[in-house]
């Protein structure tokens, strides 16, 4: 009967992985509207916030890690939703019969949505350090800064492919994000500051994403006073936030050996 | 029947959505270098025991083997030997033609100048060289199809399998299409492909007929249509029932009525057309004769017309 055998064929990993996110990054800037877009709301939303809350002496520093986050966070959202696209245009079920195994297709797709949300990220850093003096903090504490924003961007970018993979259309996805990843940031400490011992100050200590604005506001706005409110210490901040994105990843991971009915698109 | 060379193994594969049972129960083997046809409507199963086979999902019962290796046991090493060509493409629009096999062919374990190599010859021998740098979303359907093509043989498996690859493809490009597949097979590379036209499993080696997640008839085409013996007389009237029942009293053969006409296999068809008309003019409406064709075949097997069974969903075809 059967006659030959069969070659196992030996396949590195970690070129897959990086083929996979090579291909996110090159998609994400091949599109200028969305390099923009990414980029030009946050803008927006700092010069509106800052200008509105200097009343109360929250300035564009006091802003400037609050908005950090917000470029992480929405960056990976939407690098995410091309999860969602993949599949229905059919791309994902070739990835899915290749022998690459499935947790390194995540690793490949959350590594290049998170590489493009650091990247802006850190185009948004570049551009506060040159307009805003008070955001010149010494070098050591730019670099952690820099280390933090990418832990941040893994966290959020595997969370974003956690939802995606569980969501059938990007309009799900929308709702998603209005009702779960909006919220979100505004209740991270981004924007305002919490009141002690108040219900809006709890959401704030179990949102995970508060631990790593926090982090942020010790390494570049460690000037910036809010007063009595309360800010978690930096050994915590960064405790917090390795742990959200090692979560994050594991859930990511676990979430795409359930197949659903869109593996079948 | 025995195959030599297997290259491809199916036993005893069933597979149910929930309640739907969508394979119940498919046995057979590919011959190295056979171009081996699923045919079979919407929701025969074809589609469902191609997920099988591409390891797009996981076997329930049964055993699928390539190359004597078991796609349960060995899923990596059986993928690393497969070729796949889906239904919708799954090629990356937004991305170049040369990147999409980049891409592709790094998830397969191949690199460097050797990967860019390979990918070019592929692009050359399906006629594509010149489109390397284009971005496959300028492409035709036709062009797209031979991206797909040469993705899935970059890594030079020893099987191809295919849900429906003619689809959206002009009769020109379904000639290049065949022709590539007979290069292919030549070379010993086996092809497994669905379709659900008539005239296309024709052009393959063997077909497998499929019929409500069964396997109704297996042979070649020549087999499969000699196999009704001689030819077809389908008869159409006001009363299929009582005709069918008068021939079979006055004659003692077996017509079959499907979807409205009495139809039925004889030898030397064109003496029962003379010969029904003397007897039954009245009732004759119209009266055709043929060679048996794979539709009298699926006709003959499963007692239902080859009707596209349009199903809304996909999946549980």
């Amino acid at each position: 009967m059967t006659t030959s055998t069969i070659a196992t064929r030996h396949v590195p990993v970690f070129p897959a992985i990086g083929t996979l996110a090579w291909r996110e990054l090159i998609r994400f800037f091949r599109q200028r509207t969305r390099v923009f877009g990414a980029l030009g709301q946050p803008i927006i939303f700092w010069l509106l916030f800052s200008e509105g809350f200097r009343s109360v002496d929250l300035g564009y520093a006091y802003q400037f890690p609050g908005i950090v986050a917000m470029i992480l966070l929405f960056t990976a959202i939407f690098t995410t939703i091309s999860v969602i696209e993949d599949r229905n245009e059919g791309f994902l079920q070739g990835v899915l019969v290749s022998p690459v195994p499935r947790w390194a297709m995540v690793l490949g797709k959350v590594l290049g949505g998170a590489t493009i949300a650091w990247l802006q990220a850190m185009l948004f850093f570049l551009l506060g350090w040159l307009t805003i003096p008070e955001i010149r903090p010494p070098m050591l504490d730019v670099v952690a800064a820099i280390a933090l924003m990418g832990v941040m961007a893994i966290a959020l970018t595997a969370l974003g492919f956690y939802l995606a993979w569980r969501t059938d259309s990007s309009q799900g996805y929308h709702a998603m994000m209005s009702l779960l990843l909006f919220p979100m940031w505004l209740l991270s400490g981004a924007f305002f500051p919490a009141d002690k011992q108040s219900l809006l100050s709890y959401l704030m200590m179990a949102n995970p994403l508060t631990y790593g604005v926090a982090g942020l506001r010790h390494h570049l706005a460690a000037g910036e006073t809010m007063g009595e409110a309360w800010l978690p210490g930096l050994a915590l901040s960064w405790g917090v936030t390795l742990a959200f994105a090692l979560v994050m990843l594991a859930m990511a991971t676990r979430v795409v050996e359930i197949r659903t009915k869109g593996d079948f698109k | 029947m025995m195959i030599e060379n297997t290259t491809l193994s199916i036993q005893d594969v069933r597979y149910r959505y929930g309640e739907n049972e969508a394979v119940r129960g498919v046995s057979f083997d590919v011959a190295e270098g056979e171009i081996f046809a699923l045919l079979g409507p919407n929701g025969s199963g074809k589609t469902t025991l191609f997920r099988l086979i591409s390891t797009l999902v996981p076997l329930q019962q049964g055993e699928i083997t390539l190359l004597g290796t078991s796609v349960r046991q060995q899923p990596a090493a059986v993928r690393g030997q497969l070729g796949v060509v889906f239904q919708s493409p799954s090629i990356d629009k937004k991305l170049k033609v040369l990147e999409n096999l980049l891409h592709h062919g790094r998830l397969y374990g191949l690199g460097g100048s050797a990967l860019r190599r390979q990918a070019m010859a592929m692009l050359d021998r399906l006629g594509l060289a010149d489109k390397a740098k284009d971005y496959c979303e300028t492409l035709s359907g036709g062009q797209r199809r031979r991206v797909e093509l040469a993705q899935a043989m970059l890594h030079q498996p020893r099987m191809l399998v295919l849900d429906e690859p003619s689809t959206g493809l002009d009769p020109g490009a379904r000639s290049d299409l065949w022709r590539y597949f007979t290069g292919l097979a030549e070379e010993g590379v086996t092809i497994v492909l669905t379709t659900h036209l008539l005239e296309e499993a024709e052009r393959a080696c063997r077909i497998a007929i499929m019929h409500q997640g069964q396997v109704a008839a297996i042979d070649t085409p020549a087999a499969l249509q000699a196999s009704l013996g001689g030819d077809s007389i389908l008869i159409r009237t006001a009363e299929p029932q009582a005709l069918a029942e008068a021939i079979r009293k006055q004659w003692d053969c077996q017509p079959t009525v499907v979807d409205g006409a009495v139809r039925f296999e004889q030898p030397n068809g064109h003496e029962w057309v003379p010969r029904i008309v003397e007897a039954f003019g009245e009732q004759v409406q119209a009266i055709t004769l043929g060679k048996p064709t794979l539709e009298d075949v699926f006709i003959a097997r499963t007692g239902h017309r080859f009707l596209e069974e349009t199903t809304t969903d996909e999946t549980h075809s």
